[in-house]
Protein backbone atom coordinates (compact mmCIF):
# COMPACT_ATOMS: atom_id res chain seq x y z
CA UNK A 1 0.00 0.00 0.00
CA UNK A 2 1.33 3.42 -0.90
CA UNK A 3 0.34 5.09 2.35
CA UNK A 4 2.48 7.77 3.92
CA UNK A 5 4.07 6.20 6.98
CA UNK A 6 2.54 7.60 10.17
CA UNK A 7 4.39 5.30 12.53
CA UNK A 8 7.99 6.08 11.65
CA UNK A 9 10.27 5.90 14.73
CA UNK A 10 12.64 8.74 13.95
CA UNK A 11 9.81 11.21 13.29
CA UNK A 12 8.11 9.99 16.48
CA UNK A 13 11.29 10.73 18.41
CA UNK A 14 11.53 14.16 16.82
CA UNK A 15 7.94 14.95 17.78
CA UNK A 16 8.46 13.72 21.34
CA UNK A 17 11.52 15.97 21.63
CA UNK A 18 9.50 18.93 20.39
CA UNK A 19 6.66 18.20 22.77
CA UNK A 20 9.21 18.26 25.60
CA UNK A 21 10.59 21.57 24.33
CA UNK A 22 7.18 23.15 23.79
CA UNK A 23 5.95 22.15 27.23
CA UNK A 24 9.01 23.30 29.20
CA UNK A 25 7.62 26.74 29.96
CA UNK A 26 4.19 25.37 30.86
CA UNK A 27 2.84 24.27 34.21
CA UNK A 28 0.78 21.12 34.51
CA UNK A 29 -0.94 20.35 31.19
CA UNK A 30 -4.05 18.17 31.32
CA UNK A 31 -5.23 16.96 27.92
CA UNK A 32 -8.29 14.81 27.53
CA UNK A 33 -8.32 12.18 24.82
CA UNK A 34 -12.02 11.78 24.20
CA UNK A 35 -12.00 8.60 22.13
CA UNK A 36 -11.59 5.09 23.51
CA UNK A 37 -9.66 4.07 20.42
CA UNK A 38 -7.13 6.79 21.29
CA UNK A 39 -6.98 5.53 24.89
CA UNK A 40 -6.16 2.04 23.65
CA UNK A 41 -3.51 3.25 21.21
CA UNK A 42 -1.92 5.56 23.81
CA UNK A 43 -1.73 2.55 26.15
CA UNK A 44 -0.33 0.27 23.48
CA UNK A 45 2.40 2.77 22.63
CA UNK A 46 3.23 3.35 26.30
CA UNK A 47 2.92 7.03 25.50
CA UNK A 48 2.15 8.23 29.02
CA UNK A 49 5.61 7.20 30.19
CA UNK A 50 7.29 8.83 27.17
CA UNK A 51 5.69 12.25 27.58
CA UNK A 52 7.15 15.00 29.79
CA UNK A 53 6.10 14.74 33.44
CA UNK A 54 3.97 17.88 33.21
CA UNK A 55 1.76 16.49 30.43
CA UNK A 56 -1.04 14.34 31.70
CA UNK A 57 -3.40 12.49 29.35
CA UNK A 58 -6.88 12.07 30.82
CA UNK A 59 -9.20 9.51 29.26
CA UNK A 60 -12.69 10.71 28.44
CA UNK A 61 -16.19 9.38 27.81
CA UNK A 62 -15.56 8.04 24.28
CA UNK A 63 -16.53 4.44 24.86
CA UNK A 64 -20.04 3.96 23.42
CA UNK A 65 -20.63 0.68 25.18
CA UNK A 66 -19.56 2.14 28.55
CA UNK A 67 -22.08 4.99 28.37
CA UNK A 68 -24.97 2.75 27.26
CA UNK A 69 -27.37 2.59 30.25
CA UNK A 70 -27.60 -0.62 32.24
CA UNK A 71 -31.39 -0.48 31.93
CA UNK A 72 -30.95 -0.50 28.12
CA UNK A 73 -29.01 -3.76 28.37
CA UNK A 74 -31.64 -5.25 30.68
CA UNK A 75 -34.39 -4.18 28.26
CA UNK A 76 -32.55 -5.77 25.32
CA UNK A 77 -32.14 -9.03 27.25
CA UNK A 78 -35.84 -8.88 28.12
CA UNK A 79 -36.79 -8.46 24.45
CA UNK A 80 -35.03 -11.72 23.73
CA UNK A 81 -36.26 -13.67 26.76
CA UNK A 82 -39.82 -12.34 27.17
CA UNK A 83 -40.75 -11.56 23.55
CA UNK A 84 -38.64 -14.22 21.86
CA UNK A 85 -37.04 -11.54 19.72
CA UNK A 86 -33.73 -12.24 18.00
CA UNK A 87 -31.18 -9.67 19.16
CA UNK A 88 -28.49 -8.53 16.75
CA UNK A 89 -25.58 -6.58 18.25
CA UNK A 90 -21.98 -5.50 17.96
CA UNK A 91 -19.79 -7.88 19.96
CA UNK A 92 -18.62 -5.25 22.43
CA UNK A 93 -22.02 -5.07 24.12
CA UNK A 94 -22.36 -8.78 24.90
CA UNK A 95 -20.47 -8.95 28.20
CA UNK A 96 -21.38 -5.52 29.57
CA UNK A 97 -23.30 -5.93 32.83
CA UNK A 98 -26.70 -4.25 32.86
CA UNK A 99 -28.44 -3.70 36.17
CA UNK A 100 -29.86 -7.19 36.63
CA UNK A 101 -28.42 -9.15 33.72
CA UNK A 102 -26.24 -9.09 30.61
CA UNK A 103 -26.76 -10.24 27.03
CA UNK A 104 -24.24 -13.00 27.67
CA UNK A 105 -26.37 -14.26 30.55
CA UNK A 106 -29.51 -14.02 28.42
CA UNK A 107 -27.77 -16.06 25.72
CA UNK A 108 -26.87 -18.73 28.27
CA UNK A 109 -30.58 -18.91 29.10
CA UNK A 110 -31.40 -19.62 25.48
CA UNK A 111 -31.90 -16.14 24.01
CA UNK A 112 -31.23 -15.77 20.29
CA UNK A 113 -28.38 -13.29 20.05
CA UNK A 114 -26.28 -12.74 16.93
CA UNK A 115 -23.05 -10.76 16.86
CA UNK A 116 -22.39 -8.73 13.72
CA UNK A 117 -19.84 -6.24 12.43
CA UNK A 118 -22.26 -4.14 10.38
CA UNK A 119 -25.90 -3.07 10.75
CA UNK A 120 -26.51 -4.22 7.17
CA UNK A 121 -26.09 -7.82 8.33
CA UNK A 122 -29.14 -7.33 10.58
CA UNK A 123 -31.22 -6.98 7.39
CA UNK A 124 -29.97 -10.33 6.10
CA UNK A 125 -30.70 -11.93 9.48
CA UNK A 126 -34.23 -10.50 9.45
CA UNK A 127 -34.81 -11.98 5.98
CA UNK A 128 -33.48 -15.36 7.08
CA UNK A 129 -35.78 -15.39 10.15
CA UNK A 130 -38.97 -14.04 8.62
CA UNK A 131 -41.16 -15.58 11.33
CA UNK A 132 -39.28 -13.89 14.19
CA UNK A 133 -38.96 -10.29 15.37
CA UNK A 134 -35.36 -9.15 14.93
CA UNK A 135 -33.99 -6.18 16.90
CA UNK A 136 -30.69 -4.47 16.12
CA UNK A 137 -28.98 -2.81 19.11
CA UNK A 138 -28.14 0.53 17.59
CA UNK A 139 -25.38 2.07 19.72
CA UNK A 140 -22.40 4.26 18.90
CA UNK A 141 -21.22 7.82 18.34
CA UNK A 142 -21.28 9.99 15.21
CA UNK A 143 -18.89 7.67 13.35
CA UNK A 144 -21.48 4.91 13.52
CA UNK A 145 -24.78 6.81 13.16
CA UNK A 146 -24.68 7.17 9.34
CA UNK A 147 -24.38 3.38 9.01
CA UNK A 148 -27.39 2.94 11.31
CA UNK A 149 -29.36 5.54 9.34
CA UNK A 150 -28.61 3.77 6.06
CA UNK A 151 -29.60 0.39 7.50
CA UNK A 152 -32.95 1.82 8.69
CA UNK A 153 -33.52 3.43 5.31
CA UNK A 154 -32.73 0.16 3.52
CA UNK A 155 -35.10 -1.70 5.84
CA UNK A 156 -37.83 0.80 4.93
CA UNK A 157 -37.11 0.55 1.21
CA UNK A 158 -37.20 -3.25 1.39
CA UNK A 159 -40.37 -3.20 3.50
CA UNK A 160 -38.88 -5.44 6.19
CA UNK A 161 -41.72 -6.00 8.66
CA UNK A 162 -39.90 -8.04 11.30
CA UNK A 163 -36.87 -5.79 11.87
CA UNK A 164 -36.62 -2.90 14.33
CA UNK A 165 -33.86 -0.80 15.85
CA UNK A 166 -33.32 -0.18 19.57
CA UNK A 167 -31.48 3.13 19.46
CA UNK A 168 -29.04 4.45 22.05
CA UNK A 169 -26.89 6.68 19.83
CA UNK A 170 -24.91 9.46 21.49
CA UNK A 171 -23.50 12.76 20.26
CA UNK A 172 -20.02 13.72 21.49
CA UNK A 173 -19.89 17.57 21.69
CA UNK A 174 -22.75 17.97 24.27
CA UNK A 175 -20.90 15.57 26.59
CA UNK A 176 -17.72 17.65 26.27
CA UNK A 177 -19.73 20.74 27.13
CA UNK A 178 -20.75 19.11 30.43
CA UNK A 179 -17.21 17.92 31.17
CA UNK A 180 -15.60 21.32 30.72
CA UNK A 181 -18.09 22.82 33.16
CA UNK A 182 -16.46 20.59 35.81
CA UNK A 183 -13.70 22.96 36.91
CA UNK A 184 -12.31 20.27 39.21
CA UNK A 185 -10.98 18.54 36.08
CA UNK A 186 -8.79 21.52 35.24
CA UNK A 187 -8.50 20.52 31.59
CA UNK A 188 -6.05 22.41 29.35
CA UNK A 189 -7.23 21.10 25.99
CA UNK A 190 -8.57 18.18 23.99
CA UNK A 191 -7.32 15.46 21.67
CA UNK A 192 -10.46 15.18 19.54
CA UNK A 193 -11.72 11.97 17.92
CA UNK A 194 -10.66 11.70 14.28
CA UNK A 195 -13.42 9.46 12.97
CA UNK A 196 -16.26 11.26 14.75
CA UNK A 197 -14.80 14.38 13.15
CA UNK A 198 -14.72 12.69 9.72
CA UNK A 199 -18.52 12.84 9.94
CA UNK A 200 -19.25 16.07 11.87
CA UNK A 201 -16.27 18.21 10.81
CA UNK A 202 -14.64 20.95 12.82
CA UNK A 203 -17.36 23.51 13.64
CA UNK A 204 -19.22 21.60 16.40
CA UNK A 205 -16.11 21.87 18.62
CA UNK A 206 -15.70 25.63 18.31
CA UNK A 207 -17.12 26.21 21.81
CA UNK A 208 -14.02 24.51 23.24
CA UNK A 209 -11.70 27.03 21.60
CA UNK A 210 -14.02 29.88 22.60
CA UNK A 211 -13.69 28.80 26.22
CA UNK A 212 -9.90 28.79 26.08
CA UNK A 213 -9.39 25.09 25.41
CA UNK A 214 -7.14 24.55 22.38
CA UNK A 215 -7.90 21.24 20.73
CA UNK A 216 -6.71 19.08 17.84
CA UNK A 217 -8.70 16.70 15.64
CA UNK A 218 -6.41 13.71 15.79
CA UNK A 219 -5.91 10.47 13.86
CA UNK A 220 -4.98 7.10 15.29
CA UNK A 221 -1.47 6.30 14.05
CA UNK A 222 1.43 6.94 16.45
CA UNK A 223 2.54 10.11 14.65
CA UNK A 224 -1.04 11.37 14.50
CA UNK A 225 -1.39 11.17 18.27
CA UNK A 226 1.97 12.82 18.88
CA UNK A 227 1.05 15.53 16.36
CA UNK A 228 -2.22 16.19 18.19
CA UNK A 229 -0.38 16.54 21.50
CA UNK A 230 2.33 18.76 19.98
CA UNK A 231 -0.19 21.06 18.27
CA UNK A 232 -2.22 21.56 21.45
CA UNK A 233 0.91 22.05 23.57
CA UNK A 234 2.23 24.57 21.06
CA UNK A 235 -1.04 26.51 21.19
CA UNK A 236 -0.92 26.50 25.00
CA UNK A 237 2.63 27.83 24.87
CA UNK A 238 1.58 30.66 22.56
CA UNK A 239 -1.61 31.27 24.57
CA UNK A 240 -3.69 30.56 21.47
CA UNK A 241 -6.97 28.75 21.51
CA UNK A 242 -8.27 27.20 18.30
CA UNK A 243 -9.55 23.95 16.88
CA UNK A 244 -6.85 22.59 14.59
CA UNK A 245 -7.13 19.61 12.30
CA UNK A 246 -4.19 17.19 12.40
CA UNK A 247 -6.12 14.51 10.48
CA UNK A 248 -6.96 16.27 7.21
CA UNK A 249 -6.33 13.12 5.17
CA UNK A 250 -9.62 11.77 6.57
CA UNK A 251 -11.46 14.52 8.46
CA UNK A 252 -12.51 17.41 6.23
CA UNK A 253 -13.37 20.76 7.85
CA UNK A 254 -17.04 20.35 6.90
CA UNK A 255 -17.07 16.62 7.78
CA UNK A 256 -19.19 14.38 5.58
CA UNK A 257 -22.32 16.36 4.53
CA UNK A 258 -23.88 13.39 2.73
CA UNK A 259 -23.68 11.29 5.89
CA UNK A 260 -24.99 14.16 8.05
CA UNK A 261 -27.97 14.64 5.75
CA UNK A 262 -28.84 10.95 5.91
CA UNK A 263 -28.52 10.89 9.72
CA UNK A 264 -30.96 13.78 10.12
CA UNK A 265 -33.51 12.24 7.74
CA UNK A 266 -33.74 9.15 9.91
CA UNK A 267 -32.94 10.52 13.38
CA UNK A 268 -33.61 13.64 15.38
CA UNK A 269 -31.63 15.00 18.32
CA UNK A 270 -33.03 14.22 21.76
CA UNK A 271 -31.95 14.22 25.39
CA UNK A 272 -29.98 11.09 26.24
CA UNK A 273 -28.94 9.11 29.25
CA UNK A 274 -25.17 8.52 29.56
CA UNK A 275 -24.34 5.72 31.96
CA UNK A 276 -22.24 7.00 34.84
CA UNK A 277 -22.70 10.61 33.72
CA UNK A 278 -26.45 11.19 33.72
CA UNK A 279 -29.08 12.70 31.44
CA UNK A 280 -27.51 15.21 29.08
CA UNK A 281 -29.71 17.56 27.05
CA UNK A 282 -29.67 17.16 23.26
CA UNK A 283 -26.90 14.57 23.39
CA UNK A 284 -28.47 11.60 21.65
CA UNK A 285 -30.58 10.52 18.70
CA UNK A 286 -34.03 9.05 18.35
CA UNK A 287 -35.80 7.76 15.22
CA UNK A 288 -38.01 10.34 13.46
CA UNK A 289 -41.75 9.78 13.06
CA UNK A 290 -41.24 9.06 9.34
CA UNK A 291 -39.26 5.94 10.25
CA UNK A 292 -41.10 5.30 13.54
CA UNK A 293 -42.25 1.88 12.33
CA UNK A 294 -38.67 0.70 12.84
CA UNK A 295 -38.33 2.06 16.39
CA UNK A 296 -38.14 -0.92 18.75
CA UNK A 297 -39.31 1.21 21.69
CA UNK A 298 -42.59 1.78 19.83
CA UNK A 299 -42.96 -1.77 18.55
CA UNK A 300 -42.58 -3.40 21.96
CA UNK A 301 -43.93 -2.14 25.24
CA UNK A 302 -40.64 -1.65 26.97
CA UNK A 303 -39.79 -0.41 30.43
CA UNK A 304 -38.28 3.03 30.86
CA UNK A 305 -34.61 3.39 30.12
CA UNK A 306 -34.09 5.73 33.05
CA UNK A 307 -31.32 4.24 35.16
CA UNK A 308 -27.83 5.49 34.43
CA UNK A 309 -26.18 3.96 37.48
CA UNK A 310 -23.01 1.93 37.27
CA UNK A 311 -22.79 -1.42 39.06
CA UNK A 312 -22.34 -1.05 42.82
CA UNK A 313 -18.86 0.08 43.98
CA UNK A 314 -17.78 0.55 40.33
CA UNK A 315 -16.05 3.89 39.60
CA UNK A 316 -16.55 3.72 35.82
CA UNK A 317 -18.62 6.93 35.96
CA UNK A 318 -15.77 8.94 37.47
CA UNK A 319 -13.36 7.33 34.99
CA UNK A 320 -15.58 8.38 32.05
CA UNK A 321 -15.74 11.93 33.40
CA UNK A 322 -11.96 12.05 33.77
CA UNK A 323 -12.23 12.60 37.52
CA UNK A 324 -10.10 9.61 38.39
CA UNK A 325 -7.72 7.32 36.56
CA UNK A 326 -8.65 3.63 36.38
CA UNK A 327 -5.87 2.69 38.83
CA UNK A 328 -7.45 4.92 41.48
CA UNK A 329 -10.53 2.67 41.64
CA UNK A 330 -10.20 0.29 44.60
CA UNK A 331 -11.56 -2.57 42.48
CA UNK A 332 -9.07 -2.09 39.64
CA UNK A 333 -7.02 -5.22 38.99
CA UNK A 334 -8.23 -6.92 42.16
CA UNK A 335 -11.94 -7.73 42.11
CA UNK A 336 -12.33 -6.15 38.64
CA UNK A 337 -10.31 -7.54 35.72
CA UNK A 338 -11.11 -8.10 32.02
CA UNK A 339 -11.86 -11.77 32.68
CA UNK A 340 -14.10 -10.89 35.62
CA UNK A 341 -15.25 -7.31 34.99
CA UNK A 342 -17.45 -5.39 37.41
CA UNK A 343 -18.23 -2.42 35.16
CA UNK A 344 -18.32 -1.55 31.46
CA UNK A 345 -14.98 0.35 31.45
CA UNK A 346 -13.24 -2.97 32.13
CA UNK A 347 -15.32 -4.89 29.57
CA UNK A 348 -15.20 -2.88 26.41
CA UNK A 349 -12.26 -3.07 24.04
CA UNK A 350 -12.35 0.74 24.24
CA UNK A 351 -12.84 1.04 27.97
CA UNK A 352 -10.20 3.03 29.85
CA UNK A 353 -9.92 0.42 32.61
CA UNK A 354 -9.39 -2.34 30.04
CA UNK A 355 -6.69 -0.22 28.36
CA UNK A 356 -4.88 0.49 31.64
CA UNK A 357 -5.12 -3.16 32.67
CA UNK A 358 -3.85 -4.46 29.34
CA UNK A 359 -0.97 -2.05 28.89
CA UNK A 360 -0.19 -0.96 32.45
CA UNK A 361 -0.69 2.46 33.94
CA UNK B 1 -16.15 1.17 18.16
CA UNK B 2 -14.87 4.17 16.23
CA UNK B 3 -12.19 2.07 14.61
CA UNK B 4 -12.02 2.50 10.86
CA UNK B 5 -9.75 0.54 8.57
CA UNK B 6 -8.42 1.70 5.20
CA UNK B 7 -9.14 -0.35 2.11
CA UNK B 8 -8.71 -0.10 -1.66
CA UNK B 9 -11.81 -0.18 -3.85
CA UNK B 10 -11.55 -3.03 -6.36
CA UNK B 11 -15.02 -3.16 -7.93
CA UNK B 12 -18.20 -1.11 -7.59
CA UNK B 13 -21.75 -2.29 -8.09
CA UNK B 14 -24.39 0.27 -7.12
CA UNK B 15 -23.96 1.20 -3.45
CA UNK B 16 -21.65 -1.71 -2.74
CA UNK B 17 -17.93 -1.92 -3.41
CA UNK B 18 -15.51 -4.80 -3.07
CA UNK B 19 -12.65 -3.56 -0.93
CA UNK B 20 -9.17 -4.92 -0.33
CA UNK B 21 -8.36 -4.30 3.32
CA UNK B 22 -4.72 -5.27 3.75
CA UNK B 23 -5.30 -8.48 1.81
CA UNK B 24 -8.77 -9.23 3.20
CA UNK B 25 -11.37 -8.88 0.49
CA UNK B 26 -14.67 -7.63 1.85
CA UNK B 27 -17.63 -5.51 0.80
CA UNK B 28 -18.45 -1.98 1.92
CA UNK B 29 -21.40 0.29 1.33
CA UNK B 30 -20.08 3.40 -0.43
CA UNK B 31 -23.29 5.44 -0.53
CA UNK B 32 -22.13 7.79 2.25
CA UNK B 33 -19.37 9.32 0.13
CA UNK B 34 -19.36 11.00 -3.24
CA UNK B 35 -17.47 10.07 -6.38
CA UNK B 36 -15.80 6.87 -5.32
CA UNK B 37 -13.78 5.27 -8.10
CA UNK B 38 -12.05 1.94 -8.47
CA UNK B 39 -8.53 2.36 -7.08
CA UNK B 40 -9.54 4.90 -4.40
CA UNK B 41 -8.66 4.22 -0.78
CA UNK B 42 -11.55 4.55 1.67
CA UNK B 43 -11.88 4.32 5.46
CA UNK B 44 -14.33 1.56 6.36
CA UNK B 45 -16.31 1.51 9.62
CA UNK B 46 -19.03 -1.10 10.41
CA UNK B 47 -19.34 -2.01 6.74
CA UNK B 48 -19.51 1.56 5.43
CA UNK B 49 -16.93 3.74 3.73
CA UNK B 50 -17.09 6.94 5.81
CA UNK B 51 -14.49 8.99 3.94
CA UNK B 52 -11.96 8.78 1.15
CA UNK B 53 -8.32 8.62 2.18
CA UNK B 54 -6.54 11.67 0.81
CA UNK B 55 -2.91 10.79 0.07
CA UNK B 56 -2.00 14.39 -0.81
CA UNK B 57 -3.27 15.59 2.56
CA UNK B 58 -1.28 12.82 4.24
CA UNK B 59 1.94 14.14 2.68
CA UNK B 60 1.04 17.73 3.57
CA UNK B 61 0.38 16.76 7.20
CA UNK B 62 3.75 15.10 7.52
CA UNK B 63 5.52 18.11 5.97
CA UNK B 64 3.62 20.48 8.27
CA UNK B 65 4.65 18.43 11.28
CA UNK B 66 8.27 18.67 10.30
CA UNK B 67 7.88 22.44 9.79
CA UNK B 68 6.23 22.76 13.18
CA UNK B 69 9.04 20.77 14.78
CA UNK B 70 11.54 23.17 13.21
CA UNK B 71 9.56 26.18 14.36
CA UNK B 72 9.61 24.91 17.94
CA UNK B 73 13.37 24.53 17.63
CA UNK B 74 13.88 28.07 16.30
CA UNK B 75 11.60 29.66 18.87
CA UNK B 76 13.78 28.24 21.56
CA UNK B 77 12.66 28.39 25.15
CA UNK B 78 11.56 31.52 26.83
Amino acid sequence: MAFVNFSDDSTAKLLLDKIALASQSLGQVRLMEVCGTHTMEIGRLGLRSLLPKNIDLISGPGCPVCVTPGSYIDAAADLALSYGARIVTYGDLIRVPGIHTSLEEAKSKGADIDIVTSPLIALDIAKAHAGQQVVFLTVGFETTTPASAKAIMNAANEGLQNLSFFVSHKIVPPALEILIADKQLGLSGFILPGHVSAIIGQTPYQFLADQGLPSAITGFEPLDILAGILLVTDMLRHKKSAIVNAYTRIAKPQGNPLAQELVYRVFRVADALWRGIGKLPQSGLTITDEFGFFDATKRFSMGNIDDSEMPEACSCGDVLKGRIKPVECPLFGTSCTPSNPVGPCMVSSEGSCAAYYKYGA
Amino acid sequence: MCLAVPGKVITISGDIATVDMLGNITTADISLIEEVRVGDYVMVHVGFAIQKYNEEEAKITLDLLKDLAEAVEKDGIR
